[in-house]
């Protein structure tokens, strides 16, 4: 039964108020630490080329999966921190815990690592949950959960290694990393305490750097919070020849297995040749929302999503 | 079908045996690849198990239509129902009943779950009202709480009831929690 728009609305006042604090307290967590807000557009001629992110096209254009590409051009350019607010498009997804197009908060930090980057959601979320009056301690499905700092961090292979008995390290085999971290390795973190999950496989590297004396794997980490993945950080890479050979494998990929064409960003590949060392993050402003409104479903905290726009 | 296309709710035939999607969860790693998890109810024993699909998966869909039919009477293990438009007769075993037959009244109209011409299951009216056939004294063993005693009803199904009801009395119950509602009226 379709639930009437005026009802539905009015009952989420109260979480899209909320969510409204928490888009002005995480500006002034930016602010005050002299980050820069920008706006790069929705609408791309290039995104980056990942198997399992299928873009909406738009004439001969994409809809942004992700304002990574243009952020970091930008500090190729000589910006040193940055973050932006912006709506993301992935096609096909769309579950409890997602919408097609989604809020994505993405922030870069000129001179840090992935281990910064992590300290930086730590700090964001403790600020955000304290300004909104609420303790360290949050209630979210049932479960309180205890947000003081620090979170604890798992490398992936220790998580996979207890959880699923295996070293994805070692062995490669993407199709049984992603059904054993969702069926496995995520039901088996503590439920009363964010997650740091550390050091993905070298192959899942995707636009992070592989951790210096352990290139088997990458500096890349994600942080989950109640079971919900809520953020992915990475020290970027800078080796641009390095780049354009990830993103061909990706390339080649999607046309075999989806049937299309996706271009080469080449001007992202000329920025990565000039990109200084930096960290970036990018955090599910939705999920956020979610945690910290208690509620199970991405449903409640957006006012139409593509099943009631 | 599309294992995306899959919601709740929606039934499904894997290797033969007729599935309700009681849960379809879409999960997807940001940079990984989609999972669907369904929790499948087995429609003719009631058995529930976890299924894990990727994405570009096919399930097949089953074709179940709904009917209305009315419950005639029972012969040995067999339930017999009777489609109110076609009165076409089908029956459904004791077993894939379960509590419900203490619900079924004769001449009472259901919702059957059909897949071509196969009864595969029923719903029943949340409430229904039904006669008291026996009721013993508020102070025998039978007393469920001390405001409550033991009545049969009419399916020979026993119930507790408010020390007021009487033999002869009809009152209506929750098919869902199998509790006593209310006296809908007295024995005349």
């Amino acid at each position: 039964m379709i639930e009437d728009e005026h009802k539905r609305l009015i009952r989420l006042k109260s979480n899209l108020r909320r969510r409204a604090l928490i888009y002005e307290f995480i500006r002034v967590f930016f602010r005050e630490q002299d980050f820069l807000e920008v706006e790069t557009p929705l609408r791309v001629p290039n995104i980056a080329p990942e198997l399992h992110i299928t873009p909406f096209e738009s004439e001969a254009w994409f809809l942004s999966t992700s304002p990574e590409l243009h952020m970091k051009r930008m500090l190729a350019a000589g910006y040193d921190k940055l973050f932006q607010i912006s709506h993301c498009f992935r096609r096909g997804e769309r579950g409890r815990w997602h919408n097609p197009e989604f809020t994505m908060l993405e922030w870069y930090r000129i001179g840090a690592d992935y281990r910064q980057m992590i300290q930086d959601i730590e700090q964001l979320v403790v600020t955000v949950t304290s300004k909104l009056g609420l303790s360290t301690i949050v209630k979210h499905r049932g479960q309180n959960v205890d947000l003081s700092l620090p979170w604890p961090k798992v490398t992936v292979r220790d998580a996979f290694l207890h959880a699923a008995g295996w070293d994805p390290v070692v062995e490669h085999d993407s199709l049984r990393f992603d059904t054993d971290l969702v069926t496995k390795v995520l039901p088996n973190f503590i439920l009363d305490r964010p997650t740091v999950l550390m050091d993905y496989p070298a192959a899942m590297a995707s636009l992070a750097c592989l951790k210096p004396g352990e290139t088997r794997v990458a500096e890349r980490a994600e942080v989950f919070i109640g079971g919900l993945e809520l953020a992915n950080v990475y020290s970027e890479l800078r080796d641009a020849g390095e780049q354009e050979n990830r993103f061909l494998q990706a390339i080649e990929q999607i046309s075999k297995e989806h049937g299309q064409q996706i271009a080469m960003p080449q001007k992202f590949l000329e920025a990565v040749a000039n990109l200084p060392e930096c960290g970036g993050a990018a955090l599910g402003i939705d999920r956020l929302v979610m945690l910290l409104c208690d509620v199970d479903s991405i449903d409640e905290v957006i006012a139409f999503t593509v099943d009631t726009a | 079908m599309d294992i995306e296309d899959v919601r709740k709710n929606v039934k499904l035939l894997i290797d033969g045996i007729l599935y309700n999607a009681d849960e379809a969860e879409f999960m997807k790693p940001g940079k990984g690849r989609a999972i669907y998890r369904l929790k499948l109810r087995n429609l003719l024993d009631g058995s529930t198990v976890d299924r894990t699909y990727h994405s570009g998966e096919k399930v097949e869909e089953a074709h179940t239509t709904n009917r209305e039919e009315q419950y005639l009477y029972k012969e040995g293990e067999h339930y017999i129902f009777m489609d109110t438009e076609t009165f076409e007769q089908y029956f459904i075993n004791e077993a894939q009943l379960g509590n419900r037959k203490n619900f079924l009244k004769e001449g009472m109209v259901v919702v059957m779950l059909m897949m071509g011409e196969k009864p595969i299951d029923i719903t029943l009216p949340t409430f229904v009202e039904l006669k008291v056939i026996e009721s013993g004294a508020a102070t025998k063993t039978g007393t469920v709480t001390p405001q409550m005693k033991a009545a049969t009803l009419e399916t020979g199904y026993t119930v507790g009831v408010p020390a007021f009801v009487e033999k002869g009395d009809i009152i209506k119950v929750d098919t869902r929690t199998g509790a006593y509602v209310e006296r809908i009226s007295t024995k005349k």
